[in-house]
C-alpha cells in the first residue's frame, strides 16, 4: 500500500480536469475518484452526468469545476444521452463535418442513477454497443437527497429509508451485483475500482478507454457523511473494503475474469464495520449471527471470483 | 422536378427527414407512429439516408439520445405517439431549456386508460407547456412541409428550440394521398446546414445543464419564455420562404371560407378536412358559416387569431381532449382566455369530439353549428358537451 502511495504521487503530473473549488464534503472519496479518472482520460473527453452529488457539487451556475465539455440532463437517462453523443460524433465525423479524432464519451452516475433509476437506459445503451465508458460512483445510498437506501446499499447498513431499529437490522437485502449484471451483457470491459488503489484505478480507466465498445467501471466511493465515518478514514476504509471482501477489485476483459488486487486471506468483516456509524448497531452481541452470515457470503462470493479467474487462466 | 406520389402520411414525414439530411434518429416503436421510423430505418439500411439510427429501449431514451446527438451538433429527429410522448414528458422540458432543436413528429393518439391506439389529442395536450414549438398538420402534404419547416425554424439561431409536428394518428397518419416530394437540392435551398450556437466541443469546452439556484432560475425561465414567444417571427418568416421556394403557403391560423362568417368553427389537425364539406353545404344554403384551423399552437398566434375572428359572432370550438375537472376542452379554454381582455368577444360554444378514434360524422358538425346558431339567438352558450356520446 505504501508503495502505491509513492506511485500515486507520479500520477499527479497530469492536468487537472475536475478542478478545485467544488462543493463536495470533506473526505469525499467520490470526488477523488472523479479527479483521478479525468486526469487519466484527459481533455479529449465529453461527459454526460446524472443528477446527484457530483452534478450538484460541480455545476452551481455560474460556476463549474469542469474543464471539459460536460452536460447534465436528468437522473435516469445518462447512458442514453451518452449514446446520443457517441452516435452524433460518429455520424458527423463520417460525413466530414468534424475532423476524425478519438474522443472519450463518458456517462457518469451514482449507484441510484446506475443500479436503480438509470438501469434500463444503461442496459439499453451497452447492449447497443456504443463506444462509451459508463462509470458508476457507488457510495451505496442516495447521498444527495440524504442517505436513502439504494439497490447497492450493503446488508445491515442503516439508511434513512431503511433505518436500523429495535426490530430491523437496516438494509435487509444483499448488495445488487452490478458488475456481474453488466458483464452479462458481454461488453468488452468491466471492472471494479477504488480511489484507495489509484494505480489499479488508472490502469483500468486506460483499458476502458481503449475498449472497442462499451466499458463499465464500478467505483467504490467512500462517503464519510453518509457512512457516519471520520473523513480522514475515506481512503483507509477503501482498503479495508478490499481486504474483507466487501468490495473486491477485479476486471472482466472480453469475458475473462482477473482479480487485480488479490486477497487470499480475507480479514474479519468487523474491521470494516467498526469505523462506520451506519453499521454500529451490527456490533451488538445479538447481531453476531447477522455479521457472521454476511462474512460467509462475502467469502463465498470471493471464492467464486477466484474460481472464475482461475477458469480464465486455464482457458 | 418535384415528384407527386401517392403515399401514406407517415412515409411523407419520413421523406421530410430524408430531405432534411438528418444525422441521427433515435426512436422506439409505438402505434401509429411506427411506420415513420420503419421507413427511415429502411432508407438508412439501403443507403438512401446517411444517418445513425439508434434503436433505443424506450421513448425516454429516444428523446435523451436525441439530446445527446443534438448537443454535439447533429441534426436530430424522433417520432412518437401517446404513451411514448407521455414517457418523454420529463425530458421534453429539458430539451427546450437546453435549447436543442430536436424535431419530433407526433402521430396523435389517445392516452390510456383504457388502452386505446386511436386518434385524439390527449397526448399532445398533456405536453402543452413543455416549451416546444408546436404545430398541427391537416393532411399528408402538410405533415411533410411542416416537418421540413420545423428543422429550419428550430435551428434558426434566433430560436434554437425543439419543434413538435402533430398529425392525427390513423385518420391522417395511415391515409394514402398524393404528396409532392421536393427535390433534394431545392430542399437544401430552404434548409441550411445545422450550426448550433453552442455545442459540446473538446476544443471549446462548456458546461451545460448546470444547477439553477433560486438566484437565476426565474431569469432562466423568463429567457426561455421570451425565446418561444419571439419564435413567432422566424416561424412565419420561414413559411414565407417556404412559399417562395415550394409554392405552398402556410399560415399560423388557416381560414376556410371564413370571410364574413358569423359562425366560425375552430379546430386543429385533420378533423378540419372532415368539417369542410359541412361548411360548403351551409354556404350553399346562404348561411355565413366558416372554419379556422389553428396550425401554430405554440407560440399561440394571439394577433392572427384575433384578426381571424374579428367579424365572427360565435365560435364553435372543437376540442380533441378533456381537461378533467377543469374547463372541459383545453383549446376552448385558451381561446376564451385569449378573448377575455379583447373588445370583440364572440360567443363561444364548446365541443369535445373524436375521443380515442370515435368517428365525427358530418351530422355531428351540423349539430354543433345548429346549437351554436341557437345559442347565438338565445344569447347564452350551452354547457360544454362531449359529442357522439352514447346515452
Amino acid at each position: 500500500m505504501e508503495a502505491q502511495n509513492v506511485i500515486a504521487a507520479q500520477l499527479r503530473s497530469r492536468e487537472e480536469i475536475f478542478t478545485a473549488g467544488h462543493r463536495a464534503c470533506q473526505g469525499c472519496a467520490e470526488a477523488l475518484a472523479v479527479r483521478l479518472i479525468h486526469e487519466t482520460l484527459g481533455r479529449d473527453t465529453i461527459v454526460a452526468c446524472a443528477t446527484g452529488c457530483m452534478e450538484v457539487i460541480s455545476s452551481p451556475y455560474p460556476e463549474t469545476s469542469w474543464k471539459i465539455p460536460w452536460i447534465h440532463v436528468a437522473f435516469e437517462n445518462t447512458s442514453a444521452v451518452a449514446s446520443g453523443i457517441e452516435s452524433g460524433l460518429k455520424t458527423l465525423m463520417r460525413k466530414g463535418r468534424m475532423p476524425r479524432r478519438a474522443i472519450n464519451v463518458v456517462a457518469m452516475a451514482g449507484d441510484g442513477g446506475t443500479a436503480d433509476i438509470g438501469f434500463q437506459a444503461l442496459s439499453g445503451a451497452i447492449e447497443r454497443g456504443h463506444r462509451m465508458i459508463v462509470v458508476c460512483y457507488d457510495n451505496e445510498a442516495y447521498m444527495n437527497t440524504g442517505v436513502q437506501r439504494s439497490a447497492t446499499t450493503p446488508l445491515g447498513a442503516s439508511t434513512t429509508t431503511a433505518p436500523a431499529g429495535k426490530v430491523s437490522i437496516g438494509q435487509t437485502t444483499w448488495k445488487k451485483n452490478m458488475p456481474a449484471i453488466v458483464a452479462a451483457h458481454g461488453i468488452p470491459y468491466v471492472a471494479t475500482a477504488s480511489p484507495s488503489y489509484p494505480v489499479d484505478l488508472v490502469k483500468k480507466v486506460k483499458k476502458a478507454a481503449a475498449a472497442q465498445g462499451p466499458a463499465y467501471l464500478h467505483v467504490y466511493s467512500a462517503c464519510p457523511t453518509g457512512w457516519q465515518m471520520a473523513p480522514e478514514l475515506a481512503l483507509e476504509i477503501g482498503r479495508i473494503a478490499v481486504k474483507t471482501g466487501a468490495f473486491p477489485l477485479y476486471e472482466v476483459e472480453n469475458g475473462r475474469y482477473r482479480i487485480t488486487v488479490p486477497t487470499p486471506k480475507l480479514l474479519p468483516l468487523r474491521q470494516y464495520l467498526e469505523p462506520q456509524g451506519r453499521f454500529r448497531h451490527l456490533l451488538a452481541k445479538e447481531r453476531e449471527e447477522t455479521v457472521a452470515a454476511a462474512e460467509r457470503r462475502l467469502a463465498d462470493e470471493y471464492r467464486r471470483l477466484e474460481r472464475r479467474a482461475a477458469d480464465a487462466d486455464g482457458a | 422536378m418535384p415528384k407527386r406520389l401517392g403515399m401514406e402520411a407517415t412515409v411523407a414525414v419520413a421523406e421530410a427527414a430524408r430531405l432534411a439530411e438528418v444525422d441521427v434518429v433515435a426512436a422506439y416503436p409505438i402505434t401509429p407512429q411506427t411506420h415513420i421510423v420503419e421507413h427511415i430505418a429502411e432508407m438508412v439500411a439501403d443507403g438512401h439516408m446517411d444517418a445513425e439510427y439508434i434503436p433505443v429501449e424506450s421513448e425516454h431514451s429516444a428523446i435523451s439520445a436525441c439530446m445527446g446527438a443534438s448537443v454535439v451538433g447533429a441534426r436530430t429527429f424522433t417520432s412518437t405517439s401517446s404513451q411514448g410522448l407521455a414517457l418523454m414528458h420529463e425530458i421534453l422540458f429539458i430539451t427546450a431549456s437546453l435549447r436543442l432543436p430536436v424535431v419530433m413528429a407526433v402521430a396523435n393518439r389517445a392516452l390510456s386508460g383504457p388502452l386505446n391506439i386511436w386518434n385524439d389529442h390527449s397526448d399532445v395536450m398533456a405536453e402543452r407547456d413543455v416549451g416546444w414549438i408546436q404545430v398541427f398538420a391537416e393532411n399528408g402534404q402538410e405533415a411533410l412541409d411542416l416537418t421540413l419547416w420545423a428543422f429550419r425554424v428550430g435551428e434558426d439561431k434566433r430560436v434554437a428550440l425543439p419543434v413538435m409536428v402533430n398529425f392525427d394518428g390513423f385518420i391522417l397518419s395511415h391515409v394514402v394521398e398524393a404528396v409532392e416530394i421536393p427535390d433534394l437540392d431545392v430542399a437544401r435551398r430552404f434548409l441550411p446546414p445545422f450550426e448550433p450556437i453552442h455545442r459540446l466541443d473538446v476544443d471549446k469546452p462548456v458546461t451545460m445543464g448546470p444547477v439553477g439556484v433560486p438566484d437565476i432560475y426565474t431569469e432562466s425561465r423568463k429567457a426561455q419564455l421570451d425565446r418561444l414567444v419571439e419564435a413567432y417571427g422566424p416561424a412565419v418568416e420561414a413559411w414565407g420562404e417556404f412559399g417562395r421556394i415550394f409554392g405552398r403557403t402556410h399560415l399560423p391560423i388557416e381560414p376556410y371560407r371564413a370571410d364574413d362568417a358569423e359562425i366560425l368553427m375552430v379546430m386543429m389537425g385533420g378533423l378540419a378536412e372532415s368539417a369542410m364539406p359541412v361548411v360548403d353545404r351551409r354556404r350553399e344554403n346562404g348561411e355565413k358559416v366558416g372554419l379556422i384551423r389553428i396550425k401554430l399552437w405554440r407560440p399561440f398566434p394571439f394577433d392572427d387569431f384575433r384578426r381571424a375572428i374579428a367579424g365572427a359572432k360565435a365560435l364553435a370550438v372543437v376540442d380533441r381532449a378533456i381537461s378533467y375537472g377543469g374547463p372541459m376542452g383545453p383549446v376552448a379554454s385558451e381561446i376564451k382566455a385569449a378573448l377575455y381582455a379583447h373588445a370583440h368577444r364572440p360567443l363561444v360554444t364548446e365541443f369535445v369530439a373524436g375521443l380515442g378514434g370515435r368517428d365525427v360524422p358530418f351530422d355531428d358538425f351540423e349539430r354543433m353549428i345548429d346549437e351554436t346558431a341557437a345559442a347565438l339567438r338565445g344569447g347564452k352558450p350551452p354547457a360544454p358537451r362531449i359529442v357522439g356520446l352514447r346515452e
